[in-house]
């Protein structure tokens, strides 16, 4: 029982952050209809950013936040107008797939020669603090990131629901021909989108620095299950992905907890496969097209 | 057209038969095996890829399934040295088979983006697995296989010579897939599967049956990969890249075409041990890689032999046109032929 709650409480902390990562992909997803297998990637590069900050200048990695995003939302715009826009819009969808995976090992690559690939952590001191509540741990920097992570939802979602460009957003998702016809410069709406789904990695990224250690390689561990949330979730439903992401963050932390570690990997899959057997459009998507 | 073919299929195998033979050194021959295993992988992924239009990213799952399982039976003792373990190889394709179909039945009920993350998390759930299952994997350790019995001088051809085999296979069935009603099935479900679905295909079932031969092939291929190597190791049995490297050759040669993931898987293979030779273990490797694939995706989008195809075509027909002196009234008539033409019609 001990075990049981103590995962829960770490899956719904971690889920934060994870819900974090897969809204800025589900996102993407839904103005583009470009499934980003870089997120990931994107997310390591906000944590070696982060990283560099702290050892570099001494920042702290919540502090950092704001200058990594912006150097990511850069990088984000950057790669949608390089790649991803002189797709043809046919067959945009299924080659999008093997450009953005390419674009992951662009990254890898340049993560690896710059910061090599040994596993990198950033120590800032407070990382091992914590506060035993009734006899159950809650790590204080875990708890922070999940404050964090909620923040930044909820200026995502501000974002989404109080501005123009938040409008002209979700227009594109709900019928892009339609936002074309009323004015929506898509074009514009797809490179700003993307650069705001890698400002979310970035920073997701910087807490995930802080929470694991890291290195090159590690976006392939992290593909996987943010794949499997924006699924669970619906394509295209931020808010979807938010539930997903704690949904499947505190049931492998419950098996990891109660059974073992190894298999909670198994968990994403399985829940995957059972959500596409009952429900294959997820649990907030819809048939013919996302909702945010 | 068809004895032609005949005649272009069964020349490439006679001088792929006959290469070894002619006292290659080692080097070569070993690049050669990696290119073949390369060029079968590829027309299996191609028959669910390029023809059904369902892009896996998990075939590398079931190269290391293939690969383990071989693995598992030296070590469970079902399988003696030598020449043995090429007889068990069907047996292979078929618990790989078993394995896909369950997981093609789910997945392919939504589109097709949903089908690349259903399979490409399958593929890093094996990865995991096989990480983690340590009693029979061996974990991050490896597992070994026993030393093949075979002459140091062309320790190489009985690989080899299977695996001109496989390619064989996988190219039969390709060229069945271009000439037969389950072939046109399968491009009806990339053109539109609903539209396919109401006309009367049976669009599950030759999805299910595309995907289930594919994944054996690509299974029998890791089964001979890792008897070749003699030791393997979760990250290369199951490597993500071995995926992209399959789809990249087969966009790079022509999708759904016969000759297209031959062709493609002649010219990265060979260009990627070069690669990897000159810049060495370095992860500029890997940049590289990344760039000569996202060049091709943008620049050749269709691929080579679609794109000389058209080329081709054009040219014939403007050449008919300029010597037939066709009259104007039967240009006209034919709209399509117009818009062929490289310079709009006849001057």
């Amino acid at each position: 029982m001990h075990a049981l709650v103590q995962g829960v409480i770490l899956g719904v902390l971690t889920g934060g952050v994870y819900a974090l990562m897969a809204s800025g992909q589900t996102l993407i997803f839904g103005i583009m209809k470009v499934v980003n297998l870089a997120q990931g990637a994107m997310v390591i590069l906000g944590a070696y950013l982060a990283y560099q900050l702290f050892v570099s200048f001494g920042i702290d990695p919540f502090l950092a936040i704001p200058i990594t995003t912006l150097i990511m939302f850069a990088v984000g715009v950057a790669v949608q107008l390089l790649f991803l826009r002189p797709l043809r819009r046919e067959d945009r969808s299924e080659l999008s797939l093997l450009v953005t995976f390419a674009v992951a090992l662009l990254l890898e690559g340049f993560m690896s020669i710059t910061w090599n690939t040994s596993y990198r952590s950033i120590n800032t001191g407070y990382e091992n603090a914590s506060w035993t509540v009734f006899g159950y741990q809650i790590t204080q920097v875990r708890l922070w990131a999940f404050l964090l992570s909620l923040a930044a939802l909820g200026l995502l979602f501000l974002l989404l629901n109080r501005t123009r460009f938040g409008r002209a957003v979700r227009a594109t998702v709900q019928n892009p021909d339609s936002a074309r016809l009323l004015g929506v410069e898509s074009d514009r709406v797809a490179a700003l989108g993307f650069g705001l789904g890698a400002a979310t990695a970035a920073a997701a990224g910087s807490v995930y620095g802080l929470l694991y250690p890291f290195n090159s390689g590690s976006h392939y561990d992290l593909i996987s299950r943010l794949l499997s949330i924006v699924v669970l979730g619906g394509l295209g439903s931020v808010g979807g992905a938010v539930v997903a992401a704690v949904i499947v963050s505190t049931s492998s932390a419950i098996v990891a907890s109660t059974v073992s570690p190894s298999w909670s990997e198994m968990t994403f899959f399985v829940i995957l496969m059972l959500v596409l057997l009952v429900r294959p459009q997820g649990l907030f998507g819809t048939v013919g097209r996302g909702a945010l | 057209m068809t004895r032609w073919g005949l005649g272009r299929g069964g020349g490439f195998f006679l001088v792929l038969v006959a290469l070894p033979l002619f006292g290659l050194q080692h080097w070569v021959v070993n690049l050669l095996v990696f290119v073949l295993m390369y060029a079968t992988m590829s027309s299996a992924w191609n028959l669910v890829g390029g023809f059904a239009g369902y892009p896996s990213l998990g075939h590398a799952a079931f190269f290391g399934i293939g690969a383990y399982t071989m693995a598992l039976m030296f070590h469970g003792d079902v399988l003696g040295s030598g020449y043995e373990p090429f007889i068990m190889l069907p047996v292979i394709a078929l618990v790989a088979a078993a394995i896909g179909v369950p997981i093609a039945l789910v997945s392919m009920r939504t589109r097709a983006d949903v089908f690349a993350i259903v399979t490409i998390t399958f593929l890093f759930m094996v990865q995991t697995l096989a990480f983690n299952l340590r009693s029979l994997t061996g974990g991050s350790q490896g597992i070994s296989l026993p030393i093949p019995p075979f002459d140091a001088a062309t320790f190489e051809r009985p690989f080899y010579y299977v695996l001109v085999l496989l390619l064989a296979v996988a190219m039969l069935l390709t060229f069945g897939a271009l000439h037969s009603k389950v072939g046109l099935a399968l491009v009806a479900v990339r053109a539109d599967e609903d539209k396919a679905r109401g006309v009367g295909v049976r669009v599950t079932g030759v999805k299910v049956l595309a995907f289930s031969v594919s994944v054996g092939l690509t299974a029998m291929v890791g089964a001979v990969w890792s008897y070749y190597e003699s030791f393997i190791y979760p990250q290369f049995a199951v490597d993500p890249l071995i995926t992209i490297a399959v789809v990249l050759m087969t966009f790079l040669g022509g999708r759904a075409t016969l000759w297209g993931p031959v062709l493609g898987a002649f010219i990265l293979e060979a260009g990627q041990q070069t690669l990897a030779y000159r810049l060495g273990g370095s992860q500029f490797y890997l940049i590289a890689y990344a760039l000569v694939f996202l060049v091709i995706m943008l620049v050749l989008p269709r691929g080579i032999l679609p794109t000389l195809e058209d080329r081709l075509r054009m040219r014939r027909r403007a050449r008919e046109v300029d010597g037939a002196q066709t009259p104007a009234v039967e240009l006209l008539a034919s709209d399509e032929d117009k818009v062929a033409l490289p310079h709009g019609g006849r001057p």
